[in-house]
């Protein structure tokens, strides 16, 4: 089965996405160190959730100041972090599946079971989460927040970044 | 696209997402398509089987794509009526990109 990439967007939004041009650039591309048994990997999701005792939500007031901008800041989020202690911050879809189990986005379980199986190396400590809802050019994140949590990612020796866009 | 930005400092990546028709433009190196609405990366709360399912196949993505352009499909359909799914990924309040284009379109009508 192929997937319908835009089964759940409204009608009207269809279009605009279907007509997408593809980008005239080289594709991504940076090949595995070493086997995936053997990798470190990291999750990471657009959903905008944070850690409600320790970290600020995302910046909400100013998408609504500035609706064109979205807040280009992540959260790190532990492995091993309890429901309760999940927050959400993002415009743009309903938190309630999230709040109720956040392996809906960041699907912790999933990857300590493999690691377990002995599928990956190793399930990062930490995660990362950001809001989505990013200028399109991504200059934020080309010039900072990028590179700073490629650096952050090697020093923590990890080996792939599995990116799931809510 | 932020995939494109980490790949490009050095770091592998796979990318879960529901629309990877998208993805591909963006010219990602390796993609697993879910049919999920928004917000749903993985599955239904508590679904964990689903969740190790398409864990499962960003796995072997990563295992098997061999070049840039790699796409695998997760061929489960959402466990949700479709009715049901679209009306309840989308927040409570429009988001304020979609409130501005409704009103520009309701002075424009």
């Amino acid at each position: 089965m192929a997937v319908d990439s835009y089964k759940f967007l409204p009608r009207s939004m269809r279009a605009m996405y279907e007509s997408a041009v593809a980008i005239d650039e080289p594709p991504a591309w940076a090949p595995l160190p070493k086997p995936v048994e053997r990798c470190t990997i990291a999750l990471m999701t657009s959903a905008g959730v944070f850690l409600k005792d320790s970290q600020e939500g995302f910046d909400e007031e100013r998408e609504w100041r500035e609706p064109a901008w979205g807040d280009p800041t992540y959260r790190a989020i532990p492995k091993d972090v309890r429901q309760e202690q999940i927050g959400c911050s993002h415009l743009h879809i309903n938190h309630t599946d999230v709040l109720e189990d956040i392996c809906v986005v960041l699907p912790f379980r999933a990857f300590k079971a493999l690691e377990a199986e002995g599928r990956i190396g190793k399930l990062a400590d930490e995660a990362y989460s950001f809001m989505g809802y990013q200028d399109r050019r991504l200059e934020d994140w080309r010039t900072v927040q990028g590179p700073e949590l490629a650096a952050r990612l090697k020093e923590r020796a990890v080996d792939v970044l599995l990116l799931a866009p809510a | 696209m932020l995939a494109r930005v980490i790949e490009g400092l050095g770091i592998p990546t796979v990318t879960v997402t529901m629309m990877p028709d998208l993805a591909q433009k963006y010219r990602l190196s390796r993609v697993v398509g879910v049919e999920f609405p928004f917000g749903h990366s993985f599955g239904t709360p508590g679904n964990d089987e689903l969740m190790l399912k398409v864990s499962r196949a960003a796995i072997q993505a990563l295992s098997e794509a061999g070049e840039p352009g790699y796409r695998l499909d997760v061929a489960d359909e959402w466990p949700v009526p479709l009715a049901v799914a679209y009306k309840t990924w989308h927040p409570p309040t429009p988001s304020p990109i979609v409130a501005q284009m409704l009103k520009r379109a309701q002075s424009q009508g």
